[in-house]
């Protein structure tokens, strides 16, 4: 060939014939293809065909997943939180009724079903496939199974499937922290194929959608089983051959106390809120509770629209909202912790004292920054300013140690970031700084903004979990746990297989020796690895900022009176509405849900925490933080600490302070920011 | 020729005009008929399922319709831009891919999901037959040689996602084109060699562990007969017991009585041979054939190099499916995710293969008679 000559003249037939020879090979290479592929299949069909026909015949090896049985969930006392109930209900395979109309109505009459079900039901019959099993009714009552029971020979292709549903005993109680499971819907299926689960769910028909249930669902769910059944040639099971039991998913066991969290509930009763209780020590929240709450239950049987509607109406003060992780501004909560932030930036000592005239003003404006207390408190200190809850001296002390320190002592006590809690529902709220007003207003940060930030309020929210983190981590003097639930998990390990087929509702936890099944719970706890923690240059200012906590705590509320442990605390009463310069507030004079937010945290005992509360009471008619909030912080703690009686003996290390009102102020109803 | 083109030429008729050849058109529709009743039979005699086959169906032909629309010698000058772009699509799947299946196949372009390994199908006989025919045939060994690395880098990308039966379609439509292109047999005789010396580095290195599953499966499948081998067991219990006049249309136990899995998708041969015995299995390979005889006829009658090349690629490759296909259900070769073309349910491959029948329609009925 000429191939020096880019542009010789191709030879047009030769190519034609090597192509035309090729083409002869290649259809060679297909008929001796096909001749494989069809003496495989006369192989198959012709000369193998008794065989094969036999095996058909007999095959009625039929594989049937079976669901495993979910894990169930534990208070900290093991109280059950959820379980799985058997629920009865009518199925109909079209395909095995005799007269299906009319049947159907029969049946429908007999037990009380509506008309509406049996619409529903003549509709499903069109889409279904004919030998598919097909609900009428779900949920029977016990009475339903009965009469049904004795009439089944009238119902031919009729019949009751008994299905373990979960079971919240506690209902509202627990849904905000537990949250619920619900049928798989086309969106679960797609993640369920994305991450190779369809076949682990094939039988399964609820997952969890919302709180622990959700985060815990690869934990709770198990492993399929399978059953091996034998089936006629019209398709009827007539026996299991093998069964291969589904492994049931891991109890867990969590650090919520259920009657801790009653006693929340109660101490929230007619208001809208909510309550975190945490264990310093660990990070385990003993107490999870948003008011008004709504029923898990709802969901697992498919909430019906009217329920629905009802729980999204606003007049219901929205109970699907978990308040415990909504953004709240902090108000007087966090002076503590600004506190700290200037004890730390070396803007103040614990000498250090400002002069609070009742008012605040930054350098050449006009405005006016109100205290609470119109008249002012005089020159004070740290301490002092904590106790009475100055605002004057957290104005001056915000300005002096600029908005860049503020944001970032509050970075790392966990605002503006998850808390890590096991549930999704964590938010991250908002963290004051030029960021967040960068990122929500795109405009710069001033430092009037800073003004308010020292009293708790403008450009910043949190959550109520993130306070109880944050107190946490200041009772703790810095060392920084993840909040969290789950305590420890259980599983069943050395099951042998049944010998008896098909009983799916086995409970694996007893031991039955004389089946030879030998079944052991293996709990495992469960570790939650620590935040870095916070180191203070100098360690002493954890010691100052927190006994005046504890002083705070011990003078300042009525509510705290008498209490046999010794607690730390601080009120919050955050406004919603600005007000103008030298305006009343008047709380009966405007709409509710501008009313105060009233807040408190506390932790007890002073010595050794044990337990960290943070409260928030939305839109309060009358007082603050101290008069609306710290009272269910107490019952709360006293529920906790029962009986037993926890007095510091050492009075040396939290000095008297004097008081610079007169008596009868100390007593006021009325609690201070 | 000139007496030949002088006949054609008085024989342009109505189906030429619309550039539609006939006898692959009745083919593929007789494929198609003979589809719908057995997915009605194994998809649980759901009109449903039918009717959105039908849909599907529709809209592959019409792309078959409007591909032969396109004179094939535009696909040659757009042969390396569109390659080029498909291997970038194919490095955005492995790195930015949706994972299905425990596979990443589709790009998510917001409004619908893609699957480039789908169009490549097509692109990879055109680039390989576009860059051979530029010079005479047979093709050089350096010619060759480049070819075979141009079928690699698409092959191995799509080999990685991990999709094993469409990188065999795709290496297969490569390799064609050099077959026919005249790759010496020599050379072939070296290829099989180093063929099977890779085959034990590919099932080292290279093949995951559902991949070496399958195989082990095909080689003993009744060792796990209730587990992997489940399929394949049940698969040829539904072929042998179709004996030779077949079970009747809806009567096949083991497809009504869901023993077999997939069997409306990949296995829906299981279930036509159970239904319609060794005579319907006949009677479909032979439309297969007429089909496979009708393209080759189309690729020997074409003009040019590149034409030729295309076409006989396209053709061959399409018996590939069949033979894959109906060699893994019934337990000849290992199971890998091919369909049997224009039979199986479902799948975005038909509307790849109607358009690769697009292209061999224009190839028949654009012609340039020379006078």
């Amino acid at each position: 060939m000429a191939s020096n000559k880019r542009v010789a003249i191709r030879n047009h037939s030769a190519e034609a014939n090597l192509f035309a020879r090729r083409t002869f090979i290649a259809f060679v290479g297909i008929m001796v293809m096909l001749i494989i592929l069809l003496s495989n299949i006369y192989d198959l069909e012709i000369n193998s065909y008794d065989k094969y026909q036999t095996r058909s015949n007999s095959n009625r090896i039929k594989i049937l997943p079976v669901a495993p049985n979910r894990g169930l969930i534990y208070d900290r006392n093991g109280v059950l939180l959820a379980e799985n109930k058997p629920v009865y209900s009518l199925e109909v395979i079209a395909e095995q009724a005799t007269d299906l109309k009319k049947h159907i109505v029969e049946v429908s009459e007999l037990l009380e079903i509506s008309e509406e079900k049996q619409q529903k039901l003549f509709k499903a019959l069109k889409r279904n496939r004919r030998f598919k099993p097909i609900e009428l009714h779900s949920r029977l009552s016990a009475q339903q199974v009965a009469l049904f029971s004795v009439n089944q020979h009238r119902f031919p292709g009729f019949f009751i499937d008994a299905r373990l549903k979960r079971y919240y005993p506690f209902g509202d109680l627990t849904t905000h922290s537990l949250g619920y499971v619900a049928r798989i819907n086309s969106k679960d299926s797609i993640r369920l194929a994305e991450q190779n689960l369809s076949e682990d769910y094939a039988a399964t028909r609820n997952i969890g959608k919302l709180g622990l249930e959700k985060y815990y669902e690869d934990l709770l769910h198990g492993t399929i089983g399978h059953q091996e059944v034998e089936i006629n040639s019209q398709g009827r099971v007539i026996r299991t051959l093998d069964y291969t039991p589904p492994i049931s998913g891991q109890d867990l066991t969590i650090s919520i106390d259920i009657e801790l969290q009653m006693i929340a509930k109660r101490a929230l009763a007619g208001k809208r809120g909510a309550v975190v209780a945490m264990d310093p020590r660990s990070g385990e929240i003993l107490a999870m509770y948003s008011n008004p709450s709504y029923d898990g239950n709802l969901f697992v049987h498919g909430i019906s629209s009217k329920n629905y509607k009802k729980l999204l109406d606003p007049k219901n003060n929205r109970p699907l909202l978990n308040r415990s992780v909504q953004g709240y501004p902090p108000a007087s909560t966090v002076k503590p912790l600004l506190g700290l932030a200037g004890l730390e930036a070396g803007i103040i000592t614990q000498k250090s004292r400002y002069y609070d005239p009742g008012w605040f003003q930054l350098k050449g404006l006009e405005r006016k920054y109100r205290d609470w207390y119109p008249q002012g408190h005089g020159w004070v200190d740290l301490n002092e300013a904590i106790e009475h809850s100055c605002n004057v001296f957290f104005y001056t002390l915000a300005v002096r140690l600029d908005i860049d320190n503020i944001t970032n002592m509050m970075e790392r006590f966990g605002f503006g970031d998850l808390t890590g809690v096991d549930i999704w529902e964590d938010k991250r709220a908002i963290l004051p700084g030029r960021e967040a007003k960068r990122s929500r207003y795109n405009e710069p940060w001033y430092t009037g903004d800073t003004v308010n930030v020292g009293i708790g309020q403008g450009l910043w929210t949190v959550t109520p979990l993130q306070l109880a983190q944050a107190i946490a981590i200041l009772a703790n003097k810095g060392q920084k746990k993840i909040p969290h639930f789950l305590r420890s998990t259980a599983r069943a390990v050395d099951i042998k297989p049944l010998n008896e087929q098909g009983s799916t509702q086995d409970n694996v936890s007893v031991a039955n020796e004389s089946n030879n099944v030998v079944t052991k719970m293996l709990t495992e706890a469960i570790e939650f690895e620590d935040k870095p923690p916070i180191v203070l240059k100098n360690h002493k200012n954890w010691n100052l900022v927190l006994d005046a906590m504890h002083n705070t705590a011990q003078k300042k509320y009525p509510a705290f009176k008498g209490a046999r442990y010794d607690a730390a605390g601080k009120s919050g009463t955050a406004q919603l509405i600005s007000k103008k310069q030298d305006e009343e507030y008047d709380a009966t004079a405007i709409k509710e849900k501008q009313r105060n937010n009233a807040m408190f945290v506390a932790f007890a005992p002073y010595e050794n925490p044990e337990i960290v509360v943070a409260v928030v009471v939305e839109n309060v008619l009358e007082g603050g933080g101290g008069f609306n909030a710290a009272p269910v912080a107490r019952q709360v703690m006293d529920q906790y600490f029962g009986d037993r009686e926890i007095i510091s003996t050492d009075k040396s290390k939290h000095p008297q302070h004097k008081n610079i009102y007169g008596s009868n102020k100390k007593t006021q109803k009325v609690g201070p920011n | 020729m000139r007496n030949i083109g002088h006949d054609q030429q008085k024989q342009r008729n109505f189906w030429q005009r619309i550039h539609i050849d006939l006898p692959l058109l009745l083919g593929i529709l007789v494929l198609m008929t003979v589809g719908l009743f057995v997915v009605y039979s194994a998809g649980g005699q759901e009109m449903a399922i039918v009717y959105r086959q039908i849909t599907r169906l529709g809209i592959a032909l019409l792309v078959m319709f409007t591909v032969a629309q396109i004179p094939p010698l535009v696909y040659q000058k757009w042969a390396v831009p569109v390659f080029v772009f498909g291997l970038l699509l194919l490095i955005a799947v492995l790195l930015f891919g949706h994972v299905g299946k425990g596979a990443q196949r589709w790009l998510d372009l917001g409004f619908m999901k893609f699957q480039p390994s789908e169009v490549m199908k097509l692109i990879v006989p055109i680039m390989i037959a576009g860059y051979v025919s530029q010079q005479n045939l047979p093709a050089k060994l350096s010619t060759i040689i480049i070819a075979l690395v141009l079928v690699l880098l698409p092959t191995i990308l799509i080999f990685k996602q991990p999709d094993f039966g469409t990188s065999i379609l795709i290496a297969s439509s490569g390799i064609f084109v050099i077959f026919l292109a005249g790759l010496s047999w020599k050379l072939i005789g070296v290829c099989i060699g180093l063929g099977l010396g890779f085959a034990p580095i590919l099932w080292f290195y290279l093949l995951g562990a559902y991949q070496k599953q399958r195989v082990t499966t095909f080689l003993n499948p009744e060792q796990d007969p209730l587990g992997s081998g489940y399929q394949i067991i049940q698969s040829k219990i539904a072929i042998g017991s179709g004996g030779f006049e077949g079970k009747g249309w809806l009567q096949g136990t083991q497809s009504q009585l869901e023993f077999l899995p997939e069997r409306h998708t990949d296995f829906i041969f299981a279930v036509f041979s159970e239904e319609f015995g060794f005579m319907g299995v006949v009677a479909l390979l032979s439309v297969y054939l007429i089909i496979v005889m009708r393209g080759l006829w189309i690729a020997v009658q074409a003009e040019h190099a590149f034409t030729k090349l295309l076409a006989g690629s396209i053709t061959l490759t399409f018996f590939v499916y069949v033979f894959v296909n109906i060699g893994m259900v019934s337990g000849l070769l290992p199971v890998v995710g091919v369909p049997l073309p224009l039979v199986s349910y479902g799948g975005t491959s038909v509307v790849t293969l109607l358009a690769g029948f697009g292209m061999l329609m224009a190839i028949s009925t654009h012609k340039r008679f020379i006078a």
